[in-house]
């Protein structure tokens, strides 16, 4: 500590507004190019973050496809590998109101992290039927995996460290889009 | 998140956000027992113990599958088949569960108070299933997720509770949940089944049968409890049908919306008419459903409400 710490404030921005819409039309098209089929595409957001990124991707692929992408909403919750060690999450509601068997999924999250999310997420999507592929769609990958998984298409990689954390708000639930990387 | 108990032993001291943290959870938990696959692993390789040492089968069961839905392991355990026969305590019994290394114990008992005695000397979470005339807590907050569900909200609503409240735990549990939740209650019954000491918990005590339902938006009937009654406390099953029973005559003077409820087991032609239990407005049969989803729900919560509440990204 010392007398420079003015200069390090503990929150930055990571993306703006402008560089987030930027990021998802991005992961849009790349979705799209990934997937000639375009008509087995379903997307997934995993609840929270994740549920309203799906929704805009839905509707940038639609603008890309010109045909309507399903969405659905899954929560972990149930499947998480801490329960019983901690507190008992809230749980929010999964709906995935058609068969994902046979089809891609794409799920999409806002924060990828220690990766334990998506391998229960993984878990989660199989009781309700066996995807012909799975693929990971991240607005912000901050590194530090606990366990062998990768997203196929990242908003941006940002370094951190384990004593910072993301905050990412969006319009639909906070009133703004912005991420920040904050000090602890 | 506002769950952070490691035992349900009854309402009364439960706060209304903690009532609600338990239906929401619930209403999530209840699609689960909608889709093909209704199992998820939420209490893996946890043991569940059902101790019932009063007799029962539609908790028991309720609890059995909701643990088996959450896929842990469960050991049923009734007190005609133990070693309570043989002289042993309550308090060894439970003990030696524990020394099998289980992590919830479901109990029911004929004793106002059981559960809160065995949560203060075992390390496992304990859940109340019904201790004498006391409470029943995962029956009220059933009974509250089905009204939630139906009516859209609690608060606000009329709701009646009518039948056999002096030896009913039921009753005691669902006039805690619901005047914590904003409805407004009322008992009516045979005057030796309804104290009057029972508006000191809040609610309206009246006697006429026709005046507790004719505002009424929910009527929760509650079977006469034979069982628990010293003497008798009414002159006959007859009286009680013809002056208390719902019947077609009496339910034509209610709002054409109202649900009935009933948390089993029915004696048709007693507090209900046949064929209004099986009628429309009777919610009976998902009050079933809906048991099993907050029973889900309460064994979920109380597993995680040992730890820290920060849950990591």
């Amino acid at each position: 500590m010392g007398q420079f710490d003015f200069f390090m404030p503990d929150t930055t921005v990571i993306l703006s507004p402008s560089t987030i819409q930027r990021a998802l039309a991005r992961i849009a098209h790349e979705i799209a190019e990934r997937n000639e089929a375009s008509a087995d595409v379903v997307l997934v957001g995993v609840q929270r973050g994740g549920v309203h990124l799906a929704q805009r991707l839905a509707g940038s692929l639609r603008g890309i496809w010109g045909h309507a992408v399903s969405v659905g909403t899954l929560d972990v919750g149930m499947h998480r590998d801490d329960l019983g060690r901690q507190a008992a999450p809230r749980i929010h509601p999964t709906v995935i109101p058609f068969d994902i068997t046979g089809k891609t999924v794409v799920l999409v999250d806002d924060v990828l992290f220690s990766g334990r999310t998506t391998r229960a997420a993984l878990d989660a999507l199989n009781d309700f039927g066996r995807p012909k592929r799975v693929q990971l769609a991240v607005l912000v990958d901050r590194g530090h995996r606990e366990l062998p998984i990768k997203a196929d298409f990242v908003g941006k990689n940002v370094p951190t460290s384990l004593n910072e954390q993301i905050t990412v708000r969006l319009q639909e639930t906070d009133g703004e889009d912005v991420v920040r990387l904050e000090k602890k | 998140m506002t769950w952070n108990r490691k035992h349900l032993l009854d309402i009364e001291s439960l706060t209304p956000d903690e009532i609600t943290a338990v239906l929401d959870t619930a209403r999530a938990f209840k699609a689960v027992g909608e889709r093909a696959i209704k199992k998820v692993p939420a209490l893996r390789g946890k043991t569940v113990i059902n101790l019932f040492i009063e007799p029962s089968t539609r908790t028991r069961i309720s609890f059995e599958l909701a643990a088996l839905r959450l896929t842990a392991d469960v050991i049923n355990f009734s007190a005609e088949a133990s070693s309570l026969k043989k002289g042993e305590t309550l308090k060894d019994t439970a003990r030696n569960l524990e020394a099998l290394n289980a992590d919830i114990i479901i109990i029911r008992h004929s004793a106002t108070g059981a559960p809160h005695f065995l949560s203060r000397f075992l390390n496992a979470s304990v859940i109340n299933a019904g201790d004498g005339a006391h409470e029943h807590p995962t029956q009220a907050l059933l009974d509250a997720f089905t009204i939630r569900e139906r009516k859209g909200r609690i608060e606000g609503l009329n709701v009646t509770i009518l039948g056999d409240i002096l030896y009913s735990r039921v009753a005691r549990s669902n006039i805690w949940a619901l005047t914590k939740l904003g409805a407004k209650v009322t008992l009516c019954g045979p005057s030796t089944l309804v104290p009057r000491v029972f508006e000191r918990m809040g609610c309206r005590v009246t006697y006429d049968v026709d005046e507790a339902i004719a505002d009424a938006d929910i009527i929760n009937l509650l079977r006469i409890q034979h069982e628990r009654q010293r003497k008798t406390m009414f002159p006959s099953i007859n009286e009680y049908a013809t002056l208390f029973g719902l019947n077609k005559a009496r339910l034509a003077r209610t709002k054409p919306d109202v649900l009935i409820m009933h948390p089993g087991p029915i004696n048709r032609g007693v507090e209900i008419d046949s064929e209004i239990a099986d009628c429309v407005r009777s919610v009976i049969l998902e009050q079933v459903t809906n048991g099993l989803a907050v029973r889900m729900a309460v064994l979920f919560l109380v597993n995680g409400g040992k730890g820290p509440q920060e849950i990591a990204a």
